[in-house]
């Protein structure tokens, strides 16, 4: 059983920012729901509520930065790029402020719809020069991602995890990196994010079928590696399918299609994400097989890649973990 | 539609429905109806001058998101009649109000009660933050601040082809944090916008009190120093909402500020106060004290949620 990890940002957040003079922490009236309130209760003076009025705070940030501080701005990370946009790109990333953007509720992880799934940050985000981008995909990354957002000179894209989340690695982000967690010769497949569990689900079923799968986990998006996923790619024989929480253009799977188009890679890629639609409100399980983001759709790209089909059905896959609607852990709105 | 039940009845409908809904599935945006049941009830009763409904008693399942290869697709807006030029529109701004939006619907019959119990499940139109094609909505209004602006242009454009129907919108106090609606409510009084607004002044949004969390201020006058015609009523006073509602506010849009207790009828939740905008019982003893409580304010019998 994967071990469960209630609220990994709640106390890697504290313990990485109380008593750091130099780092503020911002929030959008969404203090429980980004798991801060904790921290603005115990440590007042290095909390800053900005009320609902996201713009105002990213130009905000913006000018702490200047002062030569560090906030970490927390709300839902729709909340954080759809309208403060402009603020984005001109008060912190073109004069490259130390600006730490905690997106909480990536993708589909929300039940709020539309308009509070990010699904296309990824997208928006590699396209704006002097943006880093990290992506937490399990507890031990939650508790990591301070100190690496941290370590980097200039802005910073966080996609954060709450609630419970389950432990699936046991070193830290090492921004820059990415995480090996199977090798084999047939097939590579690329995740990150909540996707990488549901690829790691789908594994023993795909040995059992005789495939021998090379998995690659992405935390750091950008600046990306890309000497290293060529190694990857070069060592599989039949292709490569990456599963992401995101539309598929512009995030993981162009990064992987573009890395392959520049070296001149004349291998398969499948491309997996939403496709070129936006979601609607349901509970993430649901949604992640409505959008074909779970392992069985996977399992199905890898068919399609093959050009095969394996009789898996979930059945064969490791049990999804359910997630109590109104679990303690869980923030009070949304 | 024939007026069968007088407002304050729906209030109460409304208040009784959220209630039994929240204890049932274990929290909610139960306070919202404490402080809109008023509004809502009397926009939908008397306000709103609205045709019979052109889609189901009993919402159809998700259809898709709008795409050219969903032709089918179609908002919710057909529980508030069809969009002729002579009758209303209404956008509810703040779509955490849905839960409260969607029993105004079922009290005044334009939805059927089994609507609620589809509220928030997988596959549903019913959606928990409404969604443009869930139930009585138009528009998606989950990221706050934009109701207002579309219903400004809504009301421009009718304006501009000479429709006679009015556009409301219902606003949430937390709204005038972002500087959206500011820009808005220039924009009405700039072209003389008539777009007519009623916003539940409950002093809370997500983290609690107002003042605790970016103080706004008195309101009123800055609406009004905005160019918008402004009348603050206790937002439980449905006469004192009607006359608001008839002042003149040519050339202007008009804001009517409801001042609301957000844990009106239904007493103990003040053990809550100020931390109202979601409610999720902290344990099966407050849960249960609770459930008998706010049953007897609102005169039902206990809801049985053990099945
Ligand atoms: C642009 C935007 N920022 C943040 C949120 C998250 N959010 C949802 S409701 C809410 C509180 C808004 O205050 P109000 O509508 O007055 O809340 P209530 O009275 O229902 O507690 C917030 C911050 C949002 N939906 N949209
Ligand atoms: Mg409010």
């Amino acid at each position: 059983m994967v071990e469960m990890v209630s609220r990994p940002y709640a106390s890697a957040f504290e313990k990485f920012a109380a008593g750091n003079p130099d780092i503020l922490c911002l929030s959008a009236d969404l203090t429980s729901s980004c798991e801060i309130d904790g921290f603005r209760d115990r440590h007042p003076d290095q909390f800053l509520s900005m009320g609902m009025a996201e713009q105002n705070m990213m130009s905000f940030a913006g000018g702490l930065g200047l002062a030569g501080y560090r906030p970490f701005i927390h709300t839902f990370g729709v909340f954080m790029y759809r309208r403060p946009y402009d603020q984005l790109m001109a008060s912190i990333a073109y004069p490259r402020r130390k600006v730490r953007l905690m997106g909480f509720l990536p993708g589909v992880t929300t039940p709020g719809g539309m308009t509070h799934q990010s699904i296309e940050d990824i997208s928006v985000m590699r396209s704006i020069p002097n943006m880093t981008i990290l992506e937490t995909g399990d507890a031990t990354e939650v508790e990591s991602i301070c100190e690496a957002a941290d370590s980097i000179d200039g802005p910073v894209w966080c996609r954060v995890l709450r609630g419970s989340v389950p432990r699936l690695f046991d070193t830290p982000i090492k921004v820059g990196e990415m995480r090996e967690l199977s090798t084999g010769d047939d097939i590579l497949v690329v995740t990150s994010g909540i996707c990488t569990e549901e690829a790691m689900r789908a594994r023993a079923a795909l040995k059992k079928a005789g495939l021998s799968i090379r998995h690659l986990h992405l935390h750091t998006i950008k600046p990306f590696d890309s000497k290293a996923l060529l190694d990857q790619i070069g060592s599989v024989k039949h292709g490569v399918i990456t599963l992401e929480n995101h539309v598929t253009e512009g995030g993981v799977g162009s990064l992987v299609a573009e890395t392959m188009a520049d070296a001149g890679v004349g291998k398969r890629l499948i491309r997996l994400g939403l496709k070129d639609t936006y979601a609607h409100g349901g509970s993430r399980p649901y949604l992640m097989r409505y959008y074909g983001l779970d392992a069985l759709a996977l399992v199905r790209g890898v068919e399609d890649l093959m050009g095969q089909t394996f009789d898996i059905t979930e059945d064969d896959l490791d049990a999804a973990r359910v997630d109590d609607v109104h679990s303690l852990v869980k923030a009070e709105a949304l | 539609m024939r007026n069968e039940k007088t407002t304050e009845e729906i209030a109460l409908g409304i208040r009784r429905r959220v209630y039994e809904h929240s204890m049932r599935n274990n929290g909610g945006y139960l306070s919202q109806a404490c402080s809109a049941g008023e509004q809502l009830a009397w926009l939908y009763n008397e306000a709103l001058n609205l045709g019979e409904p052109t889609l189901p008693m009993v919402p159809k399942p998700f259809e898709g998101v709008p795409s050219p290869n969903n032709p089918e697709y179609h908002t919710g807006a057909g529980y508030n009649g069809p969009a002729t030029p002579d009758y209303d529109r209404l956008f509810i701004a703040p779509a955490h109000y849905a839960l409260v939006a969607y029993a105004t619907l079922i009290e005044v019959g334009r939805m059927a009660p089994e609507g609620l119990d589809m509220f928030n499940k997988d596959g549903s139109s019913v959606e928990m933050i409404g969604a443009e094609h869930s139930p009585g909505m138009e528009v998606h209004n989950g990221t706050l601040g934009i109701g207002l602006s579309t219903a400004a242009g809504l009301a421009y454009g009718r304006k501009l082809r000479g429709d006679t129907g009015k556009t409301w919108v219902f606003m949430s106090d937390g709204e005038v944090q972002e500087g959206q609606t500011w820009e808005a409510v220039q924009a009405c009084a700039f072209h003389n916008i008539e777009v007519k607004a009623i916003m539940d002044v409950n002093d809370q949004q997500c983290d609690g009190a107002m003042d605790s969390v970016m103080e706004v201020g008195d309101i009123r006058t800055k609406f009004i120093n905005f160019g918008a015609h402004c009348v603050e009523v206790d937002g439980h006073d449905l006469t004192a909402i009607r006359q608001a509602s008839e002042e003149n506010h040519e050339g202007k849009p008009l804001i009517i500020l409801a001042r609301t207790n957000p844990f009106h009828a239904m007493s103990i939740l003040e053990e809550r106060f100020p931390r109202l905008h979601y409610v999720r019982f902290k344990s099966e003893d407050e849960r249960a004290r609770m459930n008998v409580s706010i049953a007897k304010d609102l005169g039902v019998d206990p809801v049985d949620y053990s099945h």
